[in-house]
């Protein structure tokens, strides 16, 4: 019998740059309504079956516990810049006393909750989608469901409950650190008058300011969560296919948080002005 | 077109089919990696499927799981097709498959005792006290030490770690035990007491075993029925993917040449093709 023969692979389908970017825009949009159904499956676990403790202790303690220096520490320093940069103009007009508010709904609103949550995706994202990448390059993935379990089940819907719960806890303690980091650079480097920076805050910044920035974190949680297990669960082969989804899940769950922060921010925004016509907009 | 059933061990002519591929296509984007596949494995059989790399033998098993969807064709389990069972049907038609991976896949952060006991675990089977009994007792019969499910699966040899797979695929009593390539990366000594295991398998549990290897002396050892596959890309259109399927006291001897070369670890036409390429570049 003859030994060679002709291939019969499928014949190029790279022969243009209009082939290629058709195949880019396919494969994005794929890749969209895969991460769609993904988490539409977590969710509906969610329901289905209560993960075990085994399962949940480790990995609130990984993505929570573990989290607390690094969101302190950079809500402290977030904090000392603001009233470090904003103190030299704010005292020009001389309102040096308005620091505090200014500050402190910055931090709350706004600075608190975004840090957090990058600083989560930086930290935990990246090592949950390097870890889950190694579990499928390993095979991993497949042995549990070879063993009848739920990948999803098991390895994703824990890190999303710890993701989706701890960060709200994550984002409060990095607000009350850049609260604490910015009056003590004011009132005690910057000599602003204690009780008049004090009392301005309370003034301006009210409890429903600080429930918008942890109401905002629950999304920075989830979408953090979800692109980090997805794009590990998506790793291809290799150090080099590990690494790239460790990236992956950085910069894209980075462009979410951003994105939440605004849609969130302009549907809320929209809400409350329709239910209380003369108010500021709330986030 | 493609095959059919090929010889089995004596008895098992009479026994039922087990697993069932029915023209199974398997396509991943731009490249195909089987063609219309059609086997039957029967109930006690031991069968070895060989080929060369990325033929599609670590594929062609885990379609028989469910692990992959086909493209095109159905797979057979107890005369049911996978592609027709719920999600809780499937989960308990993998319980009747073992799964022996290549690099062994077990889990790096639990211990080896919890590896093993994992599928227990996960279904409620057995109190505490039972599982301890039966995870020891999975660990004796595949030779390894007291004391080893302490350790984690890094702290193991690469023998130890695939005896540990072994252990765990064994631990929920499977129908069917799926081996891929389980002497690659081994000494040859580890080799044949991975071989011993898989006949010991055969015999006292009296399990279905499909092996995919490349390891002529495993095929040699445990097969009672050996199925070819050719990579697609060296086929032509017309020709079946299945290069050969029968006992395997039949591959020596095969008229084609491409089966001899295999079983003999000839390169063949590589070479002149290794040099085409050189002279090309």
């Amino acid at each position: 019998m003859a030994v060679a023969s002709p291939p019969t692979t499928t014949p190029a389908h790279h022969e243009t740059p209009v082939h290629r970017l058709g195949e880019q825009v396919f494969d994005m949009v794929a890749d969209i309504g895969d991460v769609g159904l993904f988490s539409a499956v977590t969710i509906s676990w969610l329901f289905r079956r209560r993960p075990r403790w085994s399962t949940l202790v480790p990995n609130f303690y990984m993505i929570g516990v573990s989290s607390v220096p690094v969101v302190a520490i950079t809500g402290t320093f977030i904090g000392m810049v603001l009233a470090v940069q904003a103190h030299s103009q704010f005292a020009m007009m001389g309102l040096a006393t308005r620091l505090g508010s200014v500050i402190n709904i910055s931090l709350v609103k706004e600075l608190g909750p975004v840090l957090a949550a990058t600083m989560l995706a930086g930290r935990v994202g990246s090592a949950m989608s390097a870890e889950l990448g190694t579990m499928r390059v390993t095979e991993q993935i497949d042995a549990l469901s070879a063993l009848g379990t739920n990948p999803i089940n098991y390895l994703v819907v824990p890190r999303f409950l710890a993701c989706f719960l701890l960060i709200p806890l994550l984002t409060l303690m990095a607000d009350f650190m850049g609260v604490i980091g910015g009056a003590v650079i004011s009132t005690q480097l910057l000599s602003v008058d204690s009780f008049a920076y004090w009392q301005h805050s309370r003034e301006y910044v009210g409890g429903m300011d600080l429930f918008a920035g942890v109401f905002k974190s629950f999304f920075f949680g989830a979408a953090i969560a979800l692109i980090s297990c997805h794009r590990g669960f998506h790793s291809r082969a290799g150090a080099e296919g590990v690494g790239r989804a460790a990236t992956e899940a950085f910069v894209y769950s980075f462009i979410a948080i951003l994105f939440l922060d605004l849609t969130i921010g302009i549907a809320w925004n929209a809400m409350y002005r329709a239910i209380w016509p003369q108010s500021a907009g709330l986030l | 077109m493609s095959v059919v059933s090929g010889t089995a061990s004596p008895d098992a002519g009479a026994s039922k089919v087990v697993v069932e591929l029915l023209g199974l296509t398997m396509r991943f984007r731009h490249q195909t990696v089987l063609r219309d596949i059609s086997l039957q494995i029967r109930s006690g059989q031991t069968l070895c499927v060989i080929g060369e790399s990325g033929c599609g033998k670590t594929v062609l098993l885990k379609l028989m799981i469910g692990l992959l969807r086909p493209t095109r064709g159905v797979v057979k389990f107890d005369g049911r097709d996978l592609a027709s069972l719920d999600e809780h049907e499937l989960t308990k038609t993998r319980l009747r498959f073992g799964f022996l991976f290549q690099m062994a896949a077990l889990f790096d952060s639990l211990t080896i005792y919890d590896n093993v006991a994992f599928g227990l675990r996960e279904h409620n089977l057995y109190d505490e006290e039972t599982m301890r009994r039966v995870v020891a007792e999975r660990l004796q019969e595949v030779g390894l030490p007291a004391g080893v499910e302490y350790k984690k699966p890094a702290e193991l040899s690469g023998g130890q770690r695939k005896r540990v797979g072994m252990a765990r695929a064994l631990a929920l009593d499977p129908e069917v035990m799926l081996y891929d390539e389980p002497t690659t990366g081994l000494d040859p000594i580890m080799s044949d007491v991975i071989n011993e295991l898989i006949l010991q398998t055969a015999v006292t549990k009296k399990a279905t075993g499909i092996v995919v290897t490349h390891d002529m002396k495993t095929v040699l050892k445990v097969a009672d029925r050996v199925v070819m596959l050719y990579p697609l890309v060296r086929l032509r259109p017309d020709e079946s993917q299945i290069l050969y399927d029968g006992p395997p006291d039949g591959l020596e001897d095969h008229p084609d040449p491409r089966v001899r070369q295999f079983v003999r670890g000839e390169a063949g036409e590589r070479l002149r093709e290794m040099a085409q390429n050189r002279g090309n570049s």
